[in-house]
């Protein structure tokens, strides 16, 4: 026990240390460098908490997609850097900014403290039902069959920020190729780790969709996977971003919306509810619904890394 | 109080962290940074809740869990809307901040 409360207190020091860090370092780009270790960090601290589901979406989205999104961005606002630097507020108000965080996190502090015990859970529910779907990961039957409306809404979610960004685009641009092009020597080192780690990691990717029903996984972790072994290839120069315009991409976009509200709706006259499955035929559907989405997922997560067209859709 | 606890309190201080930087940074960048670190924390409390829920076998109460997991999706898409914001204001106005561009008064809009 001794031993487990060192493993968790050291870990957990770290995570805060590099948080504190984080915030309070000068340059903007080493505070990006640090959030990507904190998302690392933050990823062991959910193993921990016997959450592996969470810590593959931890490690994958917080601490990978998210981090290349801040570096692309820290780059381009480079310029920028000394001048927003100069607006840092003053001693008073960064001492009463201090007192604030502080009170709000003791206050929580205590919450956490105070909780009841024994503790609520909803465990012992998903137990009793889990059997009616089929699958063996009970985090992949809460998330497509006992609370399906929270993930179809999220996936909807995820198409209207892609929208938005897509909003962005300067009117000329419209139609055209998100991101710069990336010229990188054709046998450099980064074209060839494209070339190593792409194929490795869409097997992974696959596998990690396919355990998703009975062991840790599922299409988020899989989608983020595969978006972040294409975006790979885009920036080692080996494949392109297709423009925005394409029909495919878009219909590529939606697939997994689509489906989920197909067999959404086909649940009211067949199992008597708005994303119900009919007896037995659970399991079938949700990996269907699954499959679909990943796809969506990827697309979506890559293309809101790269973010608005920037330039036209000619080669 | 046990291991748990420090999951939870560590979960608060990484609120209160984040809270301090997203006041105090001037870079947009750095508040999107420091929302993200306020969010993590809200997760990690879920993750000590739903760690107490252990039950029947289970790591823990898959309910929370799954809803950290579409949580930290979604907190994913509105970084990217938020960043690709703030780089099309840099683009069209030049702007470091989001100080309103009337520099003689404070910003209160």
């Amino acid at each position: 026990m001794s031993v487990a409360l060192l493993v968790d207190g050291g870990l957990l020091a770290m995570v805060v240390l590099v948080a504190v860090w984080t915030i309070l370092v000068r340059d903007s780009f080493s505070a990006v460098i640090g959030y990507a270790c904190y998302g690392l960090l933050l990823a062991f601290a959910w193993v921990r908490l016997a959450a592996i589901d969470a810590a593959l979406t931890e490690a994958a989205i917080g601490g990978g997609l998210t981090s290349v999104l801040l570096i692309r961005a820290v780059v381009r606002l480079r310029g920028t850097e000394a001048a927003a630097y100069a607006e840092t507020p003053g001693p008073l108000q960064r001492i009463l900014a201090a007192a604030l965080s502080v009170a709000v996190a003791v206050a929580l502090g205590v919450v956490v403290l105070g909780l009841p015990d024994p503790a609520p859970s909803l465990a012992p529910r998903v137990a009793e039902h889990i059997a009616s779907t089929g699958l063996g990961n009970a985090v992949t039957a809460v998330l497509l069959s006992f609370r399906a409306i929270d993930t179809l809404l999220e996936a909807v979610v995820l198409v209207y920020a892609l929208v938005a960004v897509w909003a962005l685009t300067p009117d000329r641009l419209w139609g055209g190729r998100p991101g710069p092009k990336y010229e990188v020597a054709p046998n450099g080192m980064l074209a060839y780790l494209a070339r190593l780690l792409a194929p490795l990691g869409i097997v992974v990717a696959i596998y990690v969709f396919w355990v998703g029903a009975d062991l840790p996984g599922g299409k988020f972790q899989a989608g983020t996977l595969l978006a972040a072994m294409w975006l790979l290839t885009i920036m080692a120069g080996l494949t392109d971003v297709p423009p925005i315009s394409r029909r495919w991409l878009r219909i590529a976009l939606v697939a997994g919306t689509v489906v989920f509200l197909a067999i959404g709706f086909a649940g009211v006259p067949l199992a008597g509810a708005f994303l119900a499955y009919p007896e037995g035929f659970a399991k079938p559907l949700i990996l269907i619904i699954e499959a679909a989405s990943m796809v969506s997922i990827a697309f979506t997560l890559g293309l809101l890394v790269v973010g608005p067209p920037e330039r036209n859709g000619s080669p | 109080m046990n291991t748990l606890s420090l999951f939870g309190l560590c979960g608060s201080a990484l609120i209160g962290i984040g809270l301090y930087g997203l006041i105090v940074n001037p870079q947009p960048l750095r508040k999107i940074l420091a929302f993200n670190m306020i969010g993590s924390g809200v997760f990690l409390l879920f993750g000590m809740v739903a760690r107490r829920g252990a039950a029947l076998g289970m790591g823990g109460d898959p309910v929370p869990q799954a809803l950290v997991i579409t949580g930290i999706v979604v907190a994913f898409s509105a970084t990217a809307l938020a960043v690709a914001l703030l780089l099309r204001l840099h683009e069209a106005t030049g702007a470091a901040t989001l100080r309103a561009p009337d520099a003689d008064g404070p910003p209160d809009a």
